[in-house]
């Protein structure tokens, strides 16, 4: 069951989450995908993108994807290839304190390496400063750069975006 | 313009893919579009479409409009541009307008491919310049590259108005917030997802009173529903913008198919009169093809499927049945209803469902 | 307003050209229709309605609703959505039904 936030704003809800969720032994071995794609669409690029096979929506497209989060090893191929922009990399392992989130981004002027900005939760809401401390933008990615932040460890289940600080 | 034996009236997804298909079996369609340039509604969509490798998934829209034209230009399909269909006689003499000079073409086979036009949706103001069809936003941004204002309401959170949304906060423009009806969002919520985690507001339950504004927009009242959709007293709220954008949803484009006395039903969950169709898209009015939005407001990806059928259909009337063309009938028949399979085909499952029931 | 840098797609702009409208110079681009070269300059109110006289603007982009018919070299009703802008076009607000000029 979906919830209502979610139907109606757009927003992932804390019962949304847990089925996109790796276990915290896969969490501390290294970055994994999550995939937050709760409802079922006509769609398969991220199966067909991977090529570790991590994640399988099979003969029905428009069944969920399932991820096997001990095949994934975080390449981040998937993010930029997921036509709904649902898909994230989190590693919990980047220092003491921090986390890593990669993001897709389609907006300009795209952050450069070093900038701090704002990062935002699902709603958008300004959660905390980050550092940004990648951004691929070749051609493989087409058109959808992936951005990497540094977050506050304990915030990886809620950055999802941020903003530029002017 | 040259006379055909199979033409195809609509350059946009699904028109593109029958001439392609039929091609493949050895037709020599032409192509009639109305626009300077073919891929219809395809050369403004930015976003990676949805589906499988086999429809081009994850490909942006305009990109696969512009694969589908190298196709058509390496077979050398006929193509005339800013063409209209403009009349179809008993006779089965169709009328085309090019250049204020109008060539009577007797095709043996037609396919019509027409598409949608915008819904509208009235209320005080709504006729003021600033409110504008999602469609239309769509166009002027991204084939123009021109923005239709500073900030915008989007009116309607179907697929149409949560792209458009994307793709306005794309071009630099700030949208204020998306409001719906219904209870529930209508597109896809991945396409809500992005939006909202940008912090945009997508209220549901939310109507628009009004636009404000003398010679142009430039605010908009917007209310709370009920659910009997009654404004709630105390709700209101009044949104600085200058543009109003209508995301409320399309109507197939049937001139043609009534003027050619196709059998005509009301299908609500297809977008409102759509021509009976077979299998194979032919309508009552044997060598009479319809697909895509034209025969149901559907997506993209489900109008390339359709033409795709609808050219071999063209084929199996003109030139006969044949195992090879048989096997491929079935295979994009097979991709078609998957694409349907899931919850967000159920409409059109029962459309069509509802439709073939209707043969008279 | 044009847009500047865009994330996804690179305009191919045409050659820049010099078409009129209410008979003072306006610039756009080759293969550009007229409804979106006037808005590119800021001009929204395209002709104003037969019975009460109220603005109207661009409104569906594909020539259907006939909000945006405007008076182009002494014709009117036309459909200036679609319609491309040419060198030394005169373009001008239709005011109800339009006015056909007679020599």
């Amino acid at each position: 069951m979906l919830s209502d936030k979610l139907t109606s704003c757009g927003i992932a809800d804390h019962s949304d989450i847990p089925a996109s969720w790796p276990s915290e032994e896969r969490l501390k071995k290294g970055p994994v995908v999550v995939v937050e794609c709760f409802q079922e669409i006509p769609c398969n690029p991220c199966e067909t993108s991977c090529p570790r096979q991590a994640i399988v929506v099979g003969e029905n497209i428009n069944d969920l994807p399932k991820v096997d989060h001990a095949k994934c090893n975080g390449c981040t191929i998937c993010v930029s290839r997921c036509p709904g922009l649902a898909i994230f990399v989190i590693d919990v392992n980047y220092s003491e304190t921090e986390s890593l989130v990669t993001m897709p981004y389609e907006f300009l002027p795209l952050p450069e390496k070093g900038d701090t900005v704002s990062a935002l939760d699902r709603a958008g809401k300004e959660c905390c400063r980050a550092k940004v401390v990648k951004v691929v933008n070749t051609k493989a990615q087409g058109k959808t750069p992936l951005v990497t932040l540094t977050i506050p460890r304990g915030m990886e289940k809620s950055i999802r975006f941020f903003k530029l600080i002017p | 313009m040259t006379n055909t034996n199979f033409l195809i009236i609509g350059g946009g997804p699904a028109g593109l893919m029958a001439a392609l298909s039929s091609s493949e079996f050895g037709l020599d369609p032409l192509i009639i579009d109305e626009n300077q340039t073919i891929g219809g509604q395809l050369i403004k969509q930015t976003h990676m479409f949805f589906g499988s490798k086999a429809e081009r998934a994850g490909t942006r829209g305009f990109e696969i409009g512009m694969e589908l034209e190298q196709e058509i230009g390496k077979r050398n399909i006929k193509i005339e541009r800013q063409a209209s269909a403009v009349g179809y006689y008993p006779d089965g003499t169709l009328a085309v307008l090019q250049n204020e000079k109008v060539t009577p073409l007797k095709p043996k086979a037609v396919l019509v491919a027409t598409g949608a036009s915008e819904n509208f949706v009235s209320f005080p103001g709504s006729d003021l310049p600033g409110v504008y069809g999602a469609g239309a936003v769509q166009t002027l941004m991204n084939v123009y590259g021109i923005k239709p204002g500073r900030s915008v309401l989007m009116v309607g959170s179907g697929n149409i108005g949560l792209i458009v949304s994307y793709q306005l906060m794309q071009a630099g423009v700030q949208v204020k917030a998306i409001i719906e009806g219904l209870p529930k969002i209508g597109g896809y919520l991945v396409h809500a997802s992005k939006i909202a985690r940008a912090g945009v507001p997508i209220l549901t339950r939310h109507t628009i009173l009004k636009a404000l504004g003398g010679d142009q927009v430039s605010g908009a009242v917007i209310s709370k529903i009920d659910d009997k959709w009654q404004t709630i007293e105390g709700t209101q709220q009044t949104l600085e913008v200058d543009t109003i954008c209508l995301a409320v949803g399309l109507s197939p484009l049937t001139e043609i198919l009534w003027q050619a006395g196709c059998q005509m039903n009301y299908i609500p969950e297809l977008g409102g009169q759509v021509a009976w169709h077979d299998d194979l898209m032919m309508t009552t009015m044997p060598g009479i093809f319809t697909a895509g939005d034209v025969t149901g407001i559907e997506e993209a990806s489900t109008a390339m499927l359709e033409g795709e059928l609808a050219g071999l259909g063209a084929v199996k009337f003109l030139k006969g049945d044949s195992k090879a063309l048989q096997s491929r009938i079935n295979d994009t028949a097979c991709r078609l209803a998957a694409l349907r399979a899931g919850p967000f085909g159920q409409k059109a499952r029962e459309g069509k469902c509802k439709l073939a029931e209707c043969r008279r | 307003m044009r847009i500047g840098k865009h994330p996804i797609l690179d305009f191919k702009k045409g050659t820049k050209i010099e078409f009129f409208f209410e008979g003072q110079p306006v610039e756009g681009f080759l293969g550009e229709p007229i409804a979106a070269a006037l808005h590119a300059a800021g001009i929204k109110v395209l002709r104003h309605s037969v019975k009460l006289d109220r603005p109207r603007g661009f409104f569906c982009a594909v020539g259907k609703c006939s909000s945006c018919l405007m008076e182009v070299d002494g014709v009117p009703n036309v459909f200036s959505c679609i319609t491309p802008i040419r060198p030394g076009m005169q373009v001008r607000r239709q005011k109800g039904r339009g006015r056909i000029a007679v020599n």
